[in-house]
C-alpha cells in the first residue's frame, strides 16, 4: 500500500482513550493532515525534479528529503554518488540533524521537563539555556546555508550531486563556528542529562540504517535489534502500511506484523558501537545507558547525536578535496529505484520508477512519523495503563495530558508542535 | 510605547502547508527574543504558545485551503486579526500541492489511500486570498528571513514593507552575477518571477525556478521562448511554469499554452474516450 502525506497535526491532535472495568481498552491517537498528494502529482514530472520537489514536504527536514530522492532516483538509473561529494552530502546532513534536533530538544521537549509551558516562558526563567540553543541551531543552519545555499528547502542540491561546491578555503574558514557548536553541544548534552525522566521501559523492535564503519545517516543496510539485515533499497518488502478511519498518517507494521521504532533511539540502539570522537566521550561522562529503553531518555540520545553530527562535520571540512566536477551526469533509463536515508526522526524510504525519457510513472514515500504511528500508540497505551491504579487514575486529567504529550514528544513526532494541545478525551464504561 | 502599552499580539496559523515558512520565524534566531519583548507571541504552535485567545493584531497565516474544516478556519482568523498577512507560496499561490488542480484529484486519492472514503479533502487547494481579504503577502518557498521581519517591523511602525516587486534579474545584477541564461544557456525563471531571495540559484549556477511566484506584469510569452531556444521541450515548458506558484495566474495561463492536446481514440462500439495525454502530467 501506499503512503500518504507527512503526520503533522493541523487543527486539532485527538487522543482517545477507552477504559472498561478499570482497563485500557483502546487508545487512538487521531491526526488530521490535510493530504497534499505527493505521490499522485510526481507522476508525470522528471526524474530530475524529486529533490526540489519533495523537500516541500518537510520544512524542517528538507534535507532528508532531498538524499532519499537523489539516492533513489540514482540506484534508478544505475549510478552511485561516492567520494568528496559523498562526504558533501553528509555534511549538508550533519547540518540538518544538528537544526532539527536542537529545535526538538530545546523549544519543545526541554520545555515539559522543565515544566514550562513553551520555551517562551522556558526563555523568561532560564535565557542563557534558550541563547545557546539558538546559537546552536544557527550553526546548523549556517552550515546548511554553506553546502545547500539555504537552510529551507536548499536549492543547491541536484540528483549526482550539486550545482555548486564549496571550495577548501570556505570549508576551512567554517570550522571556527562547528567547533564553538559542538562545544555548546557537549553542554547540551549536559544540562538534558540532569533533567528528571519518568520510568518507562519497553523492548522496541529497532529500525535503522547500519553502516560498515559510520554512524549510519545517508546509506547503509536496513538492521534491526531482531536480526533483519536487508539492502536499503529492498526494504520495501520490509514493512507494510494500513489506512485506518482515525489518522490520514497511515500506520506501518513489519511483514511479520510488529510494530517498530526508527530515530534516534532505534539508530543508538544498533549503531551505539559506531559512535566515536567527542561525542562518544559525553555520552560516557553522563552515564549513558547502551541501548536507551526508556523513552523519555531520547532527548538525551538527540542531544548526543548533535555532539556527533558537529564531529562528522569537522571529519569531512578537514579531510575536503575539491572535487573534479560538481555532479556527475545521470542518464535516465527505465527502471525502478529505491532507498533509505536516516532523516533526524528516522528511516526515510523513497522508491521511484522512471521510463525511457525520464519521466516518473510511480512514486513512493515512507516518513519516519507514520512508521513510529503504532509504536507511539502503544507508548501511550502502557503511559495510560500505568496510571490507573484500581481502575482509578492516579494523575489528574490535566497532569495526564500533560504526561501523554510529553510521551508523544518523545519520538519527535511532526506532529510535536500541535500536541501541544492535545485533547484527551477519557471513554469510561 | 511605555511600560503600561501593552504588546501587539502575534499569531502564527497554518493551514495545508510544509512548516518551513513558520520556521523561517523560529529561524530569525538573533532576533527571536527581541522580538519576543517588541510584540506578544500569543499564538504560535511551532513554539508552543495556544494559550492566548483572540483577537490578534497581527495574524501570519501558512499553507493553501484544502478542506472544507479550513475554508471555515480561515473565515475565523480573519475576523480573528486586526491584520492578516499571508506568508509563502502555499497561503499566496497554493503552492506545490495545487497541482491538484489540474488533474483528478479522486484520481490522486486512489493512488495514494487504500481507503478514500476515510479523507476529506477539496479538488482544489487554493491561495488564503482566494477566500478572505489578505493586508499583504509575502511571497517565497518558503519566505526570505530578512523580508520576514522587515514586514513585522513596518507593522509595527504603521508603514508599507518594504518588499520590491520587480524581477530577480535586478538582484541578479545588483549581485554581478553572470547571467545563466545568456552566457551559459541555462534555462531561467528569473525574468518573470518576484524578486525576494536574493538571486540565489543564479548565484548557485542554477537558472531560478521561481520560488517568489510572478513578478508584477511578467512576460511569461517571452521567457517561454527564450526557454525553447535553451533546449527546452513543450513539456519541459510546462513543468517549469507548474510548479510551487504553478496556480498563480500569469503561470498559470501558461503553462496551460504548452498542453499537449488530448487524442480522442473510438471504443469498439464507436463511442470516443479520451486517452491518456501525451507527457504532460
Amino acid at each position: 500500500m501506499k503512503v500518504g502525506a507527512l503526520t503533522r497535526v493541523e487543527g486539532e491532535g485527538g487522543l482517545y482513550v477507552e477504559v472498561r472495568d478499570g482497563v485500557v481498552h483502546d487508545v487512538q491517537l487521531r491526526i488530521f493532515e490535510p493530504p497534499r498528494f505527493f505521490e499522485g502529482f510526481l507522476r508525470g514530472r522528471s526524474y530530475t525534479e524529486p529533490p526540489d520537489i519533495t523537500a516541500r514536504i518537510c520544512g524542517i527536514c528538507p534535507v532528508a528529503y532531498q538524499m532519499s530522492a537523489c539516492r533513489a532516483i540514482e540506484a534508478a538509473c544505475g549510478v552511485e554518488v561516492n567520494g568528496p561529494l559523498r562526504d558533501l552530502r553528509r555534511l549538508l546532513y550533519a547540518g540538518e540533524w544538528i537544526e532539527s534536533h536542537v529545535l526538538h530538544i530545546v523549544m519543545l521537549h526541554a520545555p515539559d521537563f522543565l515544566g514550562h509551558e513553551n520555551a517562551i516562558s522556558l526563555a523568561a526563567a532560564d535565557k542563557p539555556a534558550v541563547e545557546r540553543g539558538l546559537a546552536l541551531k544557527k550553526a546548523g543552519n549556517d552550515l546548511l546555508e554553506l553546502v545547500g545555499g539555504r537552510a529551507v528547502h536548499p536549492v543547491n542540491v541536484k540528483v549526482g550531486g550539486f550545482y555548486r561546491v564549496p571550495t577548501v578555503r570556505e570549508l576551512r574558514a567554517f570550522r571556527p563556528r562547528m567547533e564553538a557548536a559542538r562545544d555548546l553541544a557537549v553542554e547540551l548534552v549536559r544540562w538534558v542529562s540532569g533533567f528528571e525522566f519518568p520510568d518507562a521501559t519497553h523492548d522496541y523492535h529497532a529500525v535503522a540504517l547500519r553502516h560498515p564503519y559510520e554512524y549510519a545517516v545517508l546509506d547503509g543496510r536496513v538492521g534491526s535489534n531482531h536480526g533483519l539485515d536487508v539492502p536499503d533499497g529492498a526494504f520495501g518488502a520490509e514493512f507494510t502500511e494500513d489506512h485506518i478511519a482515525h489518522s490520514t498518517a497511515l500506520h506501518a507494521h513489519l511483514v511479520d506484523g510488529d510494530h517498530y521504532l526508527v530515530g534516534p533511539l532505534a539508530r543508538w540502539w544498533l549503531n551505539h558501537d559506531l559512535i566515536g570522537g567527542v561525542a562518544a566521550q559525553i555520552a560516557d561522562e553522563v552515564g549513558l545507558e547502551r541501548p536507551v529503553r526508556n523513552p523519555f531518555r531520547s532527548i538525551i540520545v538527540r542531544a548526543v547525536e548533535v555532539v556527533a553530527a558537529c564531529d562528522e562535520a569537522l571529519a569531512i571540512i578537514d579531510a575536503y578535496a575539491e572535487p573534479d566536477a560538481p555532479a556527475i551526469v545521470v542518464e535516465p533509463r527505465a527502471g525502478t529505484g529505491a532507498a533509505c536515508t536516516e532523516a533526524p526522526r528516522g528511516l526515510l524510504y523513497h522508491r521511484y520508477t522512471i521510463d525511457e525519457a525520464g519521466i516518473i510513472t510511480d512514486a513512493t514515500i515512507v516518513p519516519p512519523t507514520s512508521q513510529n504511528q503504532p509504536t507511539i500508540e502503544h507508548d501511550l497505551w502502557h503511559l495510560v495503563e500505568d496510571t490507573l491504579v484500581d481502575g482509578q487514575f492516579v494523575l489528574d486529567h490535566e497532569t495526564l495530558t500533560h504526561r501523554c504529550e510529553q510521551a508523544v514528544r518523545n519520538h519527535d513526532p511532526c506532529i510535536s508542535c500541535a500536541t501541544h494541545f492535545l485533547e484527551l478525551v477519557v471513554d469510561e464504561q | 510605547m511605555t511600560a503600561s502599552t501593552p504588546r501587539p499580539r502575534l499569531a502564527v496559523w497554518k493551514f495545508s502547508s510544509c512548516d518551513g515558512c513558520q520556521l523561517t520565524l523560529l529561524d530569525c534566531e538573533d532576533d527571536l527574543l527581541a522580538i519576543a519583548d517588541e510584540i506578544e507571541i500569543a499564538y504560535f504552535l511551532e513554539a508552543g504558545a495556544a494559550d492566548v485567545e483572540g483577537p490578534y493584531d497581527l495574524s501570519l497565516v501558512e499553507g493553501s485551503i484544502t478542506t472544507p474544516g479550513d475554508v471555515e478556519r480561515i473565515q475565523q482568523v480573519r475576523e480573528a486579526s486586526r491584520a492578516l498577512v499571508t506568508i509563502g507560496a502555499c497561503a499566496t499561490a497554493g503552492g506545490i500541492q495545487a497541482l491538484r488542480n489540474f488533474a483528478d484529484v479522486q484520481e490522486y486519492l486512489a493512488i495514494v489511500y487504500a481507503q478514500p472514503q476515510f479523507i476529506e479533502t477539496l479538488d482544489t487547494s487554493t491561495a488564503i486570498s482566494d477566500h478572505v481579504p489578505v493586508d499583504f503577502e509575502l511571497r517565497g518557498c518558503p519566505i526570505d528571513k530578512g523580508q520576514l521581519l522587515e514586514v513585522i517591523d513596518a507593522y509595527l511602525r504603521r508603514r508599507k514593507p518594504a518588499i520590491p516587486a520587480h524581477s530577480v534579474c535586478i538582484e541578479c545584477k545588483l549581485r554581478g552575477n553572470v547571467c545563466v541564461m545568456v552566457a551559459h544557456g541555462t534555462p531561467c525563471l528569473g525574468p518573470v518571477t518576484h524578486a525576494g531571495c536574493g538571486a540565489l540559484c543564479p548565484s548557485y549556477h542554477r537558472g531560478c525556478y521561481g520560488c517568489f511566484g510572478p513578478m508584477e506584469t511578467p512576460d511569461t510569452r517571452a521567457l517561454a521562448g527564450a526557454l525553447t531556444g535553451c533546449g527546452m521541450d513543450e513539456a519541459d515548458v510546462l513543468r517549469a511554469f507548474r510548479s510551487f506558484n504553478g496556480w498563480s495566474e500569469p503561470f498559470r495561463a501558461e503553462s496551460r499554452r504548452h498542453e499537449v492536446p488530448v487524442v480522442l481514440s473510438a471504443r469498439p462500439n464507436g463511442s470516443p474516450r479520451p486517452t491518456d495525454r501525451g507527457d504532460a502530467p
